[in-house]
């Protein structure tokens, strides 16, 4: 509790104590007049201030105001009917103080409980000057200066490692609790904590552009994008108000003029009373309050696991998808290309693989360089000689004598090389070896371990269709959808194309058929990012572009993610919609009560405070979602 | 141009109420109030001057909520 709410506090305790006091003590009428009112201005001579400010700044329908009339007018019947008991009034103030203290300390709790979620700014930066360490603010550490981070310690800048090894602990950022390991040469990025070795750095990125500012920046803009729902309230709380202002005071003259017209007693007492108790339910903040607050934590459970949402509005999208269109590289598989075995060469695998990867070794394409991981040495370059690539084809060298060819089928028809065409997917390596055919290497995209599962879990999460998008060709798309469980899928397409498909997914969803989400890698997918309804972008972390262009952004590329932030947003969007419900439920119910006269000012403002504290901690189970 | 300002505001409609009075301040394109991060982002019209606009638009945030603050 800040000093604020502190002093709120012993004002309602001694309003509290006052009120027990009168009603026991035997004291004279005028005593008890005396502290009532004291126990009233103790607790609600704020509200009274803000009130009179509020008639001069025309603002009627301001809570303040109507609590301080519902009150007030409570104390004026009193007077009138000579009952004398002011404890009504009195209450009524005192338990809406209380609400008002118990929102401000939950809403304060989960603001300081998402923050820490989100504790990942650093907080200095060690730079080495004449063998000392010296600790400087980030911000004003140059790209291209060498900062020194001890074990224990966060990473101030994104960099590359130039001494040191470690491991990095990159839960604040990814969720992740595995740790990675760093050697020289290897980039880290800020946010991180080095757990184990001294680390040399060289930093890449001031401290604005780097890692840690784009997702603070991020997630503090993010609740600036709001909601249909957080504007339906807003904009319902804009209409409750006055009217149910109008009809208390229809409430107040109707009837008893409708009963004068009809030779009764008009009986002013009674429908004032139920008047003022209108007022009581008018005010709005129970209502308004709970709504932000679960968004909020919605978005901070998510960010926590990993998962960067950019707004109310995308958490909501978020919990309507039901189709989920997949950028097969980088999402689908690892968008690391493997050699997957050595064909039809007669026992000489390794002779293949060792003479197409020195043939290679010039070339810097991903399928050389993974022909150049599986040979595992580091090629000889001298043996080679007479390289020549063949763009579109392949490359011709000679190695210890051999004249080598290494490429695809039309490399082998110019040869004229009789070679036999690989019924596998993925990419195809014949190799020649003086003439003859030695047979061919597969290479393909490794598929992500766990994708088989990811599938499943968001069919359980209420996906209806899974879609996958890949410039492959046919043949190896259809085994790689076969062999993930995906519904559907569609091949050799150029980027461009993928525009289009995603275009025609969004028609045929059009009429309320849930949402489109695209997933890809952020990497050459930005225009389908922003075209599909919400566009998520995996393995994030160091790359910039697909921060910005995606909705969600998950930092690692644990393809399960999807499945979880789809859940968090269907938990979030349901405690809500529940929010709402009950909220509206428990005023009208109210509302229709106390114009029977069958509730009072107590029962309102019970309802009230204890819907809004309900809403609250209602509010406060969208932090957690389970995996 | 767009900018964002931290404020202090206790209650959330208090809020709602403070960006509509933002939004109606000359010189403002647009605004938005968050309650929760305790944010107000304001879009500025094309030359605007976002200083003095600001000081339209916290007279504008007293006059619906006595109490707010918004730091410039």
């Amino acid at each position: 509790m800040n000093a604020k709410q502190k002093r709120m506090l012993q004002r309602i305790i001694l309003s509290a104590v006052l009120l027990v006091f009168v009603n026991l003590a035997p004291l004279p009428f005028w005593a008890k007049c005396i502290v009532y009112a004291a126990a009233y201005l103790a607790v609600g001579w704020d509200i009274l201030r803000k009130a009179a400010l509020g008639i001069r700044n025309r603002q009627v329908f301001d809570e303040n105001f109507l609590m301080a009339v519902a009150t007030l007018g409570a104390i004026a019947l009193a007077i009138v009917d000579g009952s004398g008991d002011f404890n009504e009034a009195v209450a009524v103030m005192l338990f809406y103080q209380i609400g008002e203290l118990f929102q401000s300390v939950a809403v304060g709790r989960s603001r300081k409980s998402i923050a820490a979620l989100m504790d990942i700014r650093p907080d200095y930066a060690n730079i080495e000057v004449d063998g000392k360490l010296e600790q400087v603010d980030p911000e004003e550490v140059a790209v291209g200066s060498v900062i020194v981070i001890q074990p224990g310690e966060r990473i101030p800048l994104d960099g590359t490692v130039l001494e040191g090894s470690s491991s990095v602990n990159t839960a604040a950022l990814t969720g992740e609790s595995v740790p990675r390991d760093v050697k020289p040469g290897d980039a880290v990025i800020s946010g991180c904590i080095n757990m184990t070795g001294l680390l040399r750095v060289k930093t890449e990125k001031e401290f604005g552009e780097s890692t840690v500012s784009k997702i603070l920046e991020l997630v503090e803009n993010s609740s600036s994008h709001k909601s249909r729902s957080e504007n339906f309230i807003s904009r319902f709380a804009r209409v409750y108000t006055p009217a149910v202002c109008c009809g208390a005071l229809a409430l107040a003259l109707l009837p008893p003029l409708v009963r004068l017209l009809m030779g009764q007693s008009a009986d002013f007492g009674t429908w004032a009373y139920r008047a003022l108790t209108f007022l009581v339910i008018s005010c709005p903040c129970a209502l308004v309050i709970s709504i932000p607050l679960s968004f909020f934590a919605g978005i901070g459970g998510a960010s926590r696991e990993g998962i960067l949402i950019k707004g109310s509005n995308y958490l909501e999208t978020l919990s309507q998808v039901k189709t989920v269109v997949f950028d097969k590289t980088g999402t689908i598989t690892r968008g690391i290309f493997e050699v997957q075995g050595v064909h039809h060469s007669e026992g000489r695998e390794d002779k293949v693989v060792e003479y197409a990867a020195l043939a290679e070794c010039a070339s810097s394409h991903p399928i050389s360089q993974s022909l150049r991981r599986h040979y595992g040495k580091e090629p000889d370059r001298s043996r080679v000689s007479d390289i020549e690539e063949i763009s579109g084809h392949g490359v011709t060298a000679k190695v210890d004598g051999v004249s080598v060819a290494a490429g695809n089928d039309k490399l082998m028809r110019s040869l004229g090389v009789e070679y036999i065409p690989c019924g596998s997917a993925g990419t195809v390596i014949h190799v020649a070896l003086d003439g003859s055919y030695a047979g061919h290497i597969l290479i393909s995209d490794v598929e992500k371990e766990n994708i088989r599962e990811a599938l499943k879990a968001l069919r359980e999460a209420g996906v209806e269709r899974t879609v996958m998008l890949t410039g492959d060709a046919e043949s190896a798309a259809k085994q790689v959808a076969a062999r993930v469980g995906i519904d559907e899928y569609h091949s050799e397409l150029l980027p461009g194309d993928k525009v289009e498909k995603v275009e025609t997914l969004l028609k045929e969803l059009s009429g309320g058929k849930g949402k489109l989400a695209f997933v890809g890698d952020g990497i050459n997918d930005a225009p389908v990012l922003s075209r599909a309804d919400i566009g998520i972008a995996m393995g994030a972390m160091g790359s910039d572009a697909a921060i910005e262009a995606a909705d969600v952004v998950l930092m690692d590329d644990d393809p399960a993610k999807i499945a979880l932030a789809i859940r968090i947003s269907r938990k979030c969007i349901g405690i809500v919609y529940q929010n709402i419900g009950f909220a509206l439920v428990v005023k009208f119910a109210c509302l229709l009560l106390g114009a029977l006269g069958l509730a009072g000012m107590w029962a309102a403002i019970f309802a009230d405070v204890g819907v809004m504290v309900l809403a609250v901690l209602n509010a406060m189970r969208a932090l957690r979602t389970r995996h | 141009m767009k900018k964002s300002y931290k404020i202090e505001v206790d209650c959330a409609n208090c809020a709602n109420l403070m960006e509509q009075a933002a939004k109606k301040t000359p010189g403002v394109k647009d605004a938005t109030v968050s309650f929760m991060a305790l944010r107000m982002s304001v879009e500025f019209e094309e030359g605007a001057e976002p200083a003095a606009v600001m000081q339209d638009v916290l007279k504008a945030c007293r006059k619906v909520e006595p109490d707010c603050e918004i730091e410039l």
